[in-house]
């Protein structure tokens, strides 16, 4: 399970990448969605995936799943979720104003 | 158990809650934001005089012991940056009561600041790699807004760069957090230390760190600096000023506390790459420096400079350096506030930042013009003034290490070329703004700076200080340097009770 979930996360990272390398604006706003997305999964898998535990350990428990991944990706995805609408608002902000939504257009006080 | 610890945190947090239900009392906002940062001034200082005196004082948030639940650890490197951060927020607040203008007032720039420094704050004192995270969340998203706030076009243009790099260097950091609970299964700072003692700093710990490495690398701009010049020359004086002061020192300080507490094992590995970074930050940063025309660049590759000689005094690693990296890091704190606010002045008297611009600007302003010399001269670090004392300490401690390992020699070469370029590129700015033929007459001024020198004598008084107090300021800079070479004192004050 573990090597499968890497796989996934592999191929999530690498269209995150391509998508961040690209020029659109909109794009790269995307990629950084998915980006994140794999890390959260990273972390999840990097804390054992188990099955027939709940994350809480009680004296008699037989098996258990480690909470620690969920609550740090439950507080990765909050503050995420937080970044990207801003960044979604600051994109279009710079879009109404510059005129633009290419990089390549976004070069520096001097250029816009 | 030392409940004091956290006011650094909590004091800035409340405030800017506050602050935020009463929007249109923008009198009451700079009321409480002034006295919310006294307070926290009051505090660092007072955390400076219990370490000194009781040592590592922490604090185990909701009574969960160390690894298990977060801590705070206020250690003398965490309490002089918190001390040195709330004298800097303090005088840029003084000059953003003047400067800012009532448009940015009335968007939340005040609680906004004060979110900021209470990121700050949480990074210095945080012994929690995940809650190190968070409180660089705190501070970027902070920094977001007041970097887009007022919605110019080079703001947006800049801002969406400022901010896409962040949040990308924010999921690496969270990626290298996910590899190390892997391997480790503990993210307590402390804890993580020990594990890696125990199993040896192995090839993938080594690339995790290197991870992290850049992760930090780009929030201090140390190397990875391309981000920094283009944001900061988009900001208004006072914002520029905070960001300078304290945004890339959070980046130095989680590489100084990482690779000194928990990935020292290896410095073949990171600390020999940490110094090349450090080198070629020093020479990029002075070319930048000395090229360009527009004093608000001038002012931007200094700090990259200035982020260069403090890595590069503290990958030389011996006690002496890591005194002199710490004295140095501070200065630098005081006199790029300093820095940002005198160009910011400058500005706003001229109304243009181009060099060409401006002339003879001594008659009108002369306090002005002998402040900026004496920034200028600490800058580059002549003796009784603050840069002094760290740069000696980093060049001697280089030169002896140099006898070792050969690559220390073209480090100190640079740093001292570096100074020279910091010393031309702010001499530069002095001889073309304030000597020569007077341009502009008061009445031609593009802006008042009535209130705006107040908080530069501040700051400049605090530099002297620092410069001229070395004495009396050394024992407490030296504790720092020693409790950050000697990672067994900070796993006993953190983790004591459990080994």
């Amino acid at each position: 399970m573990e090597t499968l979930m890497s796989v996934i996360v592999g191929i999530i990272f690498a269209i995150g990448v391509y998508l961040v390398l690209s020029n659109s604006l909109l794009r790269i706003i995307l990629g950084i969605s998915v980006l994140a997305h794999g890390a959260n999964l990273l972390i999840i898998t990097m804390g054992g995936l188990k099955k027939g535990g709940v994350p809480i350990l009680r004296e008699e428990a037989a098996a258990y799943t480690d909470p620690l991944p969920q609550a740090l990706i439950l507080t990765a995805i909050v503050i995420n979720f937080a970044i990207t609408a801003f960044l979604l608002v600051l994109a279009y902000r710079a879009y109404q104003t510059t005129g633009v939504d290419d990089m390549d257009d976004l070069r520096g006080p001097d250029h816009v | 158990m030392y409940n004091l610890v956290v006011l650094p945190l909590l004091i800035p947090v409340l405030c800017g809650l506050l602050m935020g239900i009463f929007r249109k009392s923008i009198a009451f906002q700079k009321c409480l934001s002034l006295l919310s940062l006294l307070l926290t001034g009051a505090a660092a200082f007072y955390l400076v005089q219990q370490v000194s005196a009781r040592g590592i004082q922490i604090l185990e948030l909701g009574g969960w012991q160390a690894p298990f639940g977060i801590v705070l650890v206020v250690d003398m490197l965490a309490a002089l940056l918190l001390a040195a951060a709330s004298l800097v927020s303090i005088a840029c607040l003084l000059f953003a009561f003047k400067s800012i203008g009532p448009e940015r007032e009335k968007y939340y720039f005040y609680p906004f600041l004060q979110f900021l420094i209470a990121g700050v704050n949480g990074c210095f004192l945080t012994g929690d790699l995940f809650n190190l995270y968070v409180c660089f969340e705190v501070m970027l998203v902070a920094s977001y807004v007041l970097l887009s706030l007022g919605g110019s076009k080079p703001q947006l243009s800049e801002g969406i760069k400022y901010v896409v790099i962040n949040v990308i260097s924010s999921t690496l950091f969270l990626i290298a957090i996910g590899y190390l609970y892997g391997v480790l299964g503990t993210l307590n700072m402390a804890h993580l230390s020990l594990r890696i003692a125990a199993i040896g700093q192995t090839g993938l710990v080594s690339v995790i760190a290197i991870l992290l490495l850049i992760v930090f690398s780009l929030k201090a701009a140390l190397f990875l600096y391309f981000w920094l010049p283009g944001a900061y020359g988009a900001l208004p004086p006072a914002i520029a000023t905070i960001f300078a002061a304290l945004l890339t020192k959070v980046g130095i300080y989680a590489i100084m506390r990482m690779f000194s507490l928990v990935f020292y094992h290896q410095p073949q590995i990171t600390h020999d790459l940490l110094a090349v970074m450090a080198v070629l930050t020093m020479l990029i940063g002075g070319i930048g420096a000395v090229v360009h025309g527009d004093i608000r660049n001038i002012a931007a590759y200094n700090v990259v400079i200035g982020v260069g000689f403090v890595v590069f005094g503290w990958t030389v690693f011996t006690p002496a350096a890591v005194t002199g990296a710490i004295y140095y890091l501070i200065h630098d704190m005081l006199m790029k506030a300093l820095l940002f606010m005198l160009v910011g002045t400058i500005i706003i008297i001229v109304g243009s930042s181009k060099l060409r611009d401006m002339s003879g600007m001594i008659t009108h302003h002369p306090l002005l013009g002998w402040l900026f010399l004496i920034s200028a001269l600490a800058l580059t670090g002549i003796p009784p003034l603050s840069g002094f004392v760290g740069k000696y300490l980093i060049i001697q401690e280089g030169l002896t290490r140099g006898a070792v390992h050969t690559g220390y020699y073209i480090g100190v070469a640079v740093g001292l070329l570096s100074t020279l370029m910091i010393l031309y590129s702010l001499i530069k700015i002095f001889v073309r703004g304030f000597w020569g033929e007077t341009t502009l007459s008061p009445d031609m001024e593009k802006g008042n700076t009535r209130g705006l020198i107040l908080p530069c004598i501040l700051l400049t008084a605090a530099g002297v200080f620092w410069g001229g107090g070395a004495e009396l300021i050394y024992p407490y800079v030296e504790m720092a340097a020693a409790s950050l070479l000697d990672p067994a004192i900070y796993i006993g004050a953190v983790l004591g009770e459990v080994i």
